[in-house]
């Protein structure tokens, strides 16, 4: 059976309007599920029609391609640890960049022409590949096949100039000069060292913000190739990503108070000389034991958890919700305070402590419990460092100043569970380790939660 | 499709784009991000078209290619954000 263009030109358009309706269904995590299975929906019905299309001559090399990819995503989807979850949305964002970038060179092969044919091409070919490489290398510091210090070269910022602008040539020429394939491999191997060269340079503690954008990209990837074939679902959805993405890349670079060329281009002022950590430690720092903890935590009305990329590197996320569980049999209330970059990506923090069956609505964001810690008892922090640190709001020196913090030193207590007294990624020390109300709990973050949760059953 | 038509629909999905994703709250980023991910698999539609292509192998090569990739995007991306958002309970 083969369809008009016309009713495939309108089932692209329910599966965009199913799309949106899904988008919308995310905005509340009660109607989440749901949105989730409507843009499945939708992408059934665009596939489907697609296949109907009479520009589908053949079918055998669809049928593998679609096997190895179900195979490969259902596997990927089913098998990664939540707390592995931003290398898979890096690795994702890959993907899409990558399909992107092919089908934009299926086309140019096929043969596009006009200024706008080949201005979308070239554009497709350039995000796509960028996003490809540049994913793979925020999945590689991820997964930690590869250091995840920034790293980088003298004049690797001209070297990307160089690239842009030849990318950028190389595109204006095939315009003019169309025909010519040497300019479009050109483009295509240095689109792909452009998106290496990008993300090489930038560190471990700016991976949320470098995935947001990547997601992004990959969605004005998906864009650009929908001007190439004048699809109206591409352009629809590609757009909407590309929104999506830019909005989070946004949220994280406020909740950093740096600037996105800053995160982008720049590294961190390197003011750490001012502060040394002996001097703000010495004699100051108090280290308690989990009976200590557990006897302070029997008083307390009011606790809140604060959780941090320490957290789902000891997989303690079960543990935190037993020990809420003890204190809340006990009577105390519980919230857990979530701050914007806490972990790795966007809402990391969330989805663990949700897969650790902690209920949404206790989950609180940086805005809504800063007003309340100073009703708080005890604060106690697992894993969280910089997001923590006071000089942030006090210190106009501090590299981070101005960054929004979670005030957790207003608690009447505050334990923070750590390994050493180690500086977080802004390679800092933390004053709040050394204040009157700060208890240290060292050890690893998960036996450290077990071991309070057991004085508290056995007290 | 006539350019500026396309250039409407992308800019106003976008503004459209801006209006639904502020209204996301923290909660789900991380199921926003994997969700749009496997909508951006919409490739898959430019992917099938490549792929179906008869006479050029090339042409066929990189469908195969963007079949695989846009399929794992799709796949993996709609799964993965199922398996989390049914993790997000009220007690």
């Amino acid at each position: 059976m083969q369809i008009s263009q016309a009713w495939i030109d309108v089932a692209y358009l329910v599966a965009a309007s199913l799309f949106i309706l899904g988008i919308k269904g995310l905005t509340k995590p009660k109607t989440a599920v749901r949105g989730n299975q409507l843009a499945a929906m939708g992408m059934l019905v665009a596939c489907v029609v697609t296949l109907l299309s009479q520009k589908i001559v053949t079918f055998e090399v669809i049928i593998a391609g679609v096997i190895v990819g179900s195979v490969v995503g259902a596997l990927l989807a089913t098998r990664v640890q939540m707390t592995s979850m931003p290398q898979m949305v890096a690795l994702l964002n890959g993907f899409g960049g990558g399909a992107s970038f092919a089908v934009a060179s299926a086309e140019y092969l096929k043969g596009v022409d006009g200024l706008v044919g080949i201005i979308a091409t070239g554009a497709a070919v350039l995000i796509g590949a960028v996003t490809m490489t540049g994913s793979l290398v925020a999945f590689a510091k991820l997964q930690e096949l590869i250091d995840g210090k920034p790293m980088g070269f003298p004049g690797m910022k001209f070297v990307n100039f160089l690239l842009v602008a030849g990318s950028i040539g190389a595109i204006g020429y095939m315009v003019y000069q169309p025909g010519n394939d040497m300019v479009f491999w050109g483009l295509v191997a240095a689109a792909a060292v452009l998106g290496l060269f990008l993300v090489l340079p930038i560190g471990g503690a700016d991976m949320p913000v470098v995935i947001a954008l990547l997601n992004s990209y990959s969605g004005i990837a998906a864009s650009a190739a929908g001007f190439v074939m004048g699809n109206s679902a591409l352009i629809i959805t590609g757009s909407l990503v590309g929104a999506s993405g830019l909005i989070l890349t946004q949220i994280m670079c406020k909740a950093m108070n740096r600037s996105l060329t800053n995160v982008l281009f720049g590294v961190m002022a390197e003011a750490g000389e001012a502060m040394d950590a002996d001097e703000v430690y010495a004699g100051k720092v108090k280290s308690s034991s989990p009976d200590e903890v557990a006897m302070i935590l029997e008083t307390a009305q009011r606790v809140v958890i604060v959780p941090g990329f320490g957290m789902a590197m000891a997989q303690a996320q079960h543990a935190v919700r037993d020990l809420a569980d003890s204190l809340e049999a006990n009577g105390s209330e519980v919230e857990y305070a979530i701050h914007p970059v806490a972990g790795r990506m966007p809402g990391h923090m969330n989805v663990l402590l949700a897969e650790a069956e902690v209920s949404y609505d206790k989950l609180k964001d940086m805005d809504t419990i800063n007003p309340t810690f100073e009703q708080t008892d005890v604060a106690i922090v697992i894993g969280a460092n910089d997001v923590t640190n006071p000089l942030a709001r006090e210190d106009k020196g501090s590299p981070i100043y101005g960054m929004p913090i979670l005030n957790v030193d207003k608690a009447k207590t505050v334990v923070v569970v750590k390994r050493s007294l180690s500086a977080g990624f802004a390679g800092l020390p933390n004053p709040l380790f050394a204040k009157d109300n700060t208890l240290m709990l060292f050890g690893d973050g998960k036996q450290a939660i077990l071991d309070i949760t057991t004085a508290i059953k056995e007290g | 499709m006539e350019f500026i038509a396309m250039l409407a629909l992308f800019i106003l999905a976008i503004f459209l784009g801006f209006e639904l994703i502020t209204k996301v709250p923290p909660t789900l980023h991380t199921p926003l991000m994997s969700g749009s991910n496997a909508i951006s698999g919409i490739t898959l539609v430019g992917a099938l078209l490549a792929a179906g292509h008869g006479d050029n192998q090339l042409v066929q090569g990189f469908g195969f290619v963007a079949v695989v990739l846009a399929t794992i995007n799709v796949v993996g991306g709609f799964m993965v954000t199922n398996r989390m958002l049914a993790m997000f309970k009220r007690k």
